[in-house]
């Protein structure tokens, strides 16, 4: 008979080493599982000395395990020590294979073929998952590693690197300095990795620093007991085999999803986005009964959040009712609307009232109401104003709020209780495309665009919902503003979704056609064969159309539309649109109109095709995703450099732009330098959230910044970088005087080195925001050559440029 | 949109000055000073105390330059006035002193006031001129991969010449340390880099070289048809990595030619101020010999 305990506890991270304490202090008979030898593997392999973050501050701790921002070391031995003093029953190298309901608990299996029986079932496994090694013989010897801490340690060494990823890459360029470094490839090229990154290593293997197999993979690895060399890998490579004679072998392949094991123990996911976490129920109980989830696997990538799970779900397990963690940060929210009782009330009022957040369950709710604001505004304030940068979501859950259609003749529409809006700056990540008053007895839930997002992404049904009113909303907004939803009814239903990748051809020149498109995401671009060279006329960004004049007299299309980036489209289709136009004489008035401008604007360009070729250039630096971008005219820049020093003294003496590294073209520099992308890859995965987007546009690192460095990885354009706060610089006075510091536009110093070992937060452009008068790099040019312009600016400023 | 310091604002500064120097002019003109026109009427002091006290506006650019914070106007557009005010400024200190000039204080004001202007002239010239001439000159390539390339080919090359000949490696290698990029501003005004002595007496050391081996290649009468002659003997190796060295070097040379003239473009840029900034000081100093003299020792 295997043993029984009442809790078992998967995986020792920051949450199953909670339950695992606050079962122990308990009392209660627990056993958690370990793959490695240590606790917490994901903390552990965090680089020597990292400075770890305690985010949400606001969020009390609640665990008998310590957790205070400090260094990896620090609270790694925290940890263990509190394992030790709780006498947590831990069992190290048990990695968990398989986990069965039987009987009246479950059936525990482990590789190492131990078998526990359990009442309860807590998984902490995170999303890290477990590094994956190279799956042939000999992956375990003591001279293969999946990590390096620093290359600097190794020299003279004949190293093998497997692998593709950025990781791989960083790892063997750095290592190549003083080392010998093979990097394997599956894979015939390195398209996985960021540019910079696949450059140099481009760049290594031509120059010989680094030799490369492509095509090939590791069939195994020996240890060798003669020669110079430790060991020996096996290669399978496309023309046969191959052995290389090594010291050390670094495998960076990333960590398996641990997906298919969690499926394996029945819980269900919502869908297939590899981004989706198990839903689980307000005590993290999954749809298997008595199997728990905490921890990022459940959605919470955060340490704090998850040792507090990891209490709550315990005390729930042994029946106990814990007001969770965040009921007072909860409360103080909803305090601010009118006849609050409780929490659970209040809660349970937003689900009912607002349609769109009955698709989730209540722990989602909760996070969802922690992440948003409770807002009471007054009849008559503004929510937010046309032409605002904002991207938050806005649901109603009392009264009604007025959306402003036309300022100049007043014109408004309502919106009622369980309505939402702030959808289509959520979407398309361009400004507000109205003005929105509050009405009477609004009360409206805001919550910012990533937990929008992640709410979009991980339920199907919301998702659904909203695009559903978007494309209504849209289609009434851009062409017919008078018309009812009934009128629209018709095109509406024959309208859907369409994505394009960047370069993507919607259709061509010459082509019959038979719908036209609304930008819904991205941008377009318009171009004409002109003597058998494609010709950019124009940009389409998000929020217009292509497409109509087909539809309208003109069979046949004039010209090419191609997505710029990354694009969704809202495709309406061409007769019920036909129809629509007819029904409302105003539409082609207005369609006319519009098509006039352009063709004029077209032809225009047409005249210049040089102008096409600016164009062109530009959005090949990806400045179609751009909100605004930072040009050099090389015909006037004189290369002081004061744009640079502008930047560092106006941002703690670290600049953040970059004048000489970047591409020209016909004198036109693009330096690197942020461009505030439409939807900012920096924001994609920033565990506090740190990355937000400002009213005027400006895309900004706030200072709860962990210092992860996942902004850096993420950004295509290489404008994020890490550093620390620079030492405070003296007056001018004091320093033309007594020479104290550094001058003005130079690079401070810290003569006591203070700084050392200071958090590494990322910085960025915040296109000088809170700044009067505007961006210091354009201020401060003093020819002029600095410009910071917007892509619907491009025709007109490629036309200055004759 | 890009335009340039002169026709910043529709070249608003040109009218301001041109005003200036219009009403400077007919007020001379109109004013009788009752003799020969001097700094001490009362014309001669308004236009005095006008040209001091743009001199003293003219240097607080370089404070205004370096306050990054400051929100007053765009530093472009303080330079496009820097520039037409300044050149009025000559008028109105003419004017201001009815021509007159001698061997004195003074004058020499006048003329560090000059020198400095002047040398500002030809910073406007090189700010028009080089920028356009560098981008041409550097083809899209940063001056640190350029100087990188450099290095790479440095390696290459003695890679290559230890294969061939441990005279031809001393030669290369020597020529390589006879290569200097940048240095003292002579240097850097001038664009030499050295290169092309490396690549003199490389010909001459594969001269020497051929002479040895085959005495009737010295008449030979250019390098490049030694190489030709060299690549045309299919069994030589050795003649084959030569032709690869002179390419890499020749190669060598052009980059290092590329980035002395970027060097000597900067140069160029910078220079000029550091006549124009230091004598703007002597001129202040002066200026205020000249005020304080004029009043105590009239």
């Amino acid at each position: 008979m295997s043993e029984r305990f009442k809790i078992a506890i998967v995986g020792s991270g920051p949450g199953g080493l909670s339950a695992a304490a606050r079962a122990a202090e308990r009392g209660e008979s627990h056993v958690l599982f370990e793959a490695e030898e240590h606790l917490s593997n994901t903390i552990y392999r965090y680089q020597k000395g990292k400075f770890v973050m305690d985010e949400p501050g606001i969020l009390p701790l609640r665990s008998p395990v310590p957790f205070k921002a400090g260094s990896r070391e620090s609270i790694l031995d925290g940890w263990d020590e509190a394992a030790k003093r709780v006498k947590i029953n831990v069992r190290y190298k048990h990695e968990v294979s398989a986990i069965k309901p039987a009987g009246n608990g479950f059936e525990i299996k482990c590789t190492n073929g131990q078998i526990v029986q359990a009442d309860f079932v807590v998984m902490g496994i995170g999303l890290q998952g477990n590094i994956r090694k190279l799956g042939c013989p000999g992956e375990d010897l003591a001279f293969v590693q999946y990590q390096l801490d620093d290359p600097d340690e190794y020299e003279g060494e004949t190293i093998a690197v497997v692998g593709a990823g950025d990781a791989a890459i960083e790892n063997a360029v750095a290592l190549a300095k003083q080392n010998n470094v093979i990097i394997i490839n599956r894979k015939d090229e390195f398209g996985r990795a960021k540019k910079g990154n696949e450059q140099a290593i481009l760049k290594a293997i031509e120059d010989g620093t680094i030799e490369c197999y492509y095509d090939s993979a590791p069939e195994r690895v020996d240890a060798l007991s003669v020669g110079r060399k430790k060991g020996r890998m096996i290669l399978a490579t496309k023309n046969g085999k191959a052995q290389i004679l090594l010291d050390r072998v670094i495998a960076r392949l990333g960590a398996t999803a641990p997906r298919g094991f969690v499926e394996g123990c029945g819980v269900v996911f919502p869908n297939k986005d590899p981004a989706s976490v198990p839903a689980i129920s307000s005590q993290y109980e999954s749809n298997v009964k008595g199997l728990y989830i905490v921890g990022a696997l459940g959605g919470y990538p955060l340490i704090k959040q998850a040792m507090n799970q990891g209490y709550e779900v315990v005390e729930y397990i042994l029946g106990q009712k814990v007001e969770p963690a965040d009921a007072p940060l909860l409360k103080a929210k909803f305090e601010k609307m009118p006849g609050f009782r409780s929490v659970d009330e209040a809660l349970a009022r937003v689900q009912k009232n607002v349609r769109l957040l009955a698709h989730i369950t209540p722990l989602q709710l909760r996070e969802f109401m922690l992440d948003s604001d409770i807002r009471a505004p007054k009849p008559g304030e503004t929510i937010f104003n046309r032409n605002d940068y904002t991207n938050t979501f806005f649901s109603i859950v009392e009264g009604e709020v007025q959306v402003v259609v036309d300022a100049e003749k007043n014109q408004r529409v309502s919106l009622r209780r369980g309505e939402f809006f702030g959808e289509m700056s959520l979407i398309s990540g361009r400004r507000r495309s109205a003005t929105v008053l509050a009405g009477a007895n609004c009360v409206l839930i805001e919550t910012p665009r990533r937990s929008m997002n992640r709410l979009i992404n991980s339920v199907e049904a919301v998702k659904r919902e909203i695009d559903e009113v978007f494309i209504l909303r849209a289609i009434q907004s851009r062409f017919a503003p008078e018309a009812s939803a009934e009128q629209l009814a018709e095109v509406v239903a024959a309208s859907r979704l369409e994505r394009f990748k960047a370069g993507d051809v919607l259709f061509n020149e010459g082509e019959v056609g038979d719908s036209l498109h609304l930008v819904r995401v991205g941008s377009l671009t318009i171009s004409r064969s002109i003597g058998g060279k494609d010709v950019v006329l124009s940009y389409v960004p998000a929020g217009n159309y292509v497409g109509e004049m087909a539809l309208m007299g003109e069979s046949r299309r004039s010209a090419t539309a191609r997505a710029a980036i990354a694009t969704e489209t809202v495709r309406l289709d061409g007769d019920s649109f036909k129809k629509l136009v007819n029904r409302i004489p105003v539409l082609r008035l207005r369609l006319q109109s519009e098509y006039r401008q352009r063709t004029a604007a077209n032809l225009a360009m047409q005249a210049m095709p040089s102008g096409g070729d600016i164009i062109s250039f530009l959005l090949a630096q990806g400045a179609g995703e751009a909100t605004d971008i930072l040009l050099i005219d090389e015909s006037l820049c004189v290369r002081c450099d004061n744009c640079e020093k502008a930047c560092a003294e106006t941002h703690g003496g670290n600049s953040r732009l970059n004048r000489e590294a970047g591409p020209t073209f016909a004198q036109v520099h693009v330096p690197t330098s942020c461009r505030h992308c439409e939807h900012p890859h920096c924001m994609k995965d920033c565990p506090p959230d740190a990355i937000h987007r400002a009213p005027n546009g400006e895309v900004f690192i706030a200072d709860n910044c962990i210092g992860c460095g996942n902004c850096v990885r993420n950004c295509p354009y290489g404008v994020i970088h890490m550093a620390t706060k620079a030492p405070k610089k003296p007056g001018l006075i004091q320093w033309l005087m007594f020479g104290r510091g550094s001058g003005p536009g130079e690079a401070p110093h810290d003569p006591h080195d203070k700084h050392v070992g200071q958090l590494k937060q990322a910085v960025k452009c915040d296109m000088c925001k809170g700044i009067q008068g505007g961006p210091a790099c354009v201020r401060s040019c003093p020819t002029g050559a600095a410009i910071r312009i917007s892509p619907e600016e491009f025709p007109a400023y490629a036309q200055s440029r004759r | 949109m890009h335009d340039s310091i002169l026709t910043y604002a529709r070249s608003r500064y040109l009218w301001i000055a041109i005003a200036l120097s219009a009403a400077s002019l007919i007020a001379y003109f109109l004013h009788d000073p009752g003799g020969p026109p001097n700094g001490g009427t009362w014309l001669g002091y308004t236009l005095g105390t006008i040209g001091a006290l743009l001199i003293v506006w003219l240097m607080f650019f370089g404070i205004r330059k370096r306050h990054y914070l400051n929100g007053a106007g765009t530093l472009r557009g303080w330079l496009s006035a820097h520039i037409y005010l300044g050149t009025a400024l000559i008028l109105i200190v003419l004017l201001h002193a009815g021509f007159q000039l001698g061997w004195n204080i003074h004058t020499l004001a006048f003329v560090l006031m000059l020198i400095v202007i002047f040398s500002g002239f030809f910073g406007v010239y090189v700010y028009l001129r080089y920028p356009t001439l560098m981008t041409r000159n550097r083809e899209s390539a940063t001056r640190e991969a350029m100087l990188e390339e450099v290095n790479e080919i440095d390696q290459n090359a003695l890679a290559l010449a230890d294969g061939i000949d441990p005279k031809i490696h001393s030669v290369v290698l020597r020529s390589i340390q006879n290569t200097r990029l940048g240095g003292g501003v002579w240097t850097q005004l001038r664009a030499r880099d050295g290169s092309d002595l490396a690549l003199d007496s490389l010909h001459k050391a594969i001269a020497a070289r051929e002479n040895r081996q085959e005495m009737k290649t010295t008449e030979m009468p250019t390098m490049f048809a030694m190489v030709d002659f060299l690549a045309g003997r299919a069994t030589d190796k050795q003649g084959e990595a030569m032709r690869k060295l002179i390419d890499l070097i020749s190669r060598k040379k052009g980059l290092a030619t590329k980035v002395a003239r970027d060097m000597q473009y900067q140069a160029m840029m910078e220079i000029w101020l550091y006549i124009h900034v230091p004598l703007s000081f002597a001129l202040l100093a002066a200026l205020i010999a000249h005020i304080v003299s004029s009043f105590f020792y009239w």
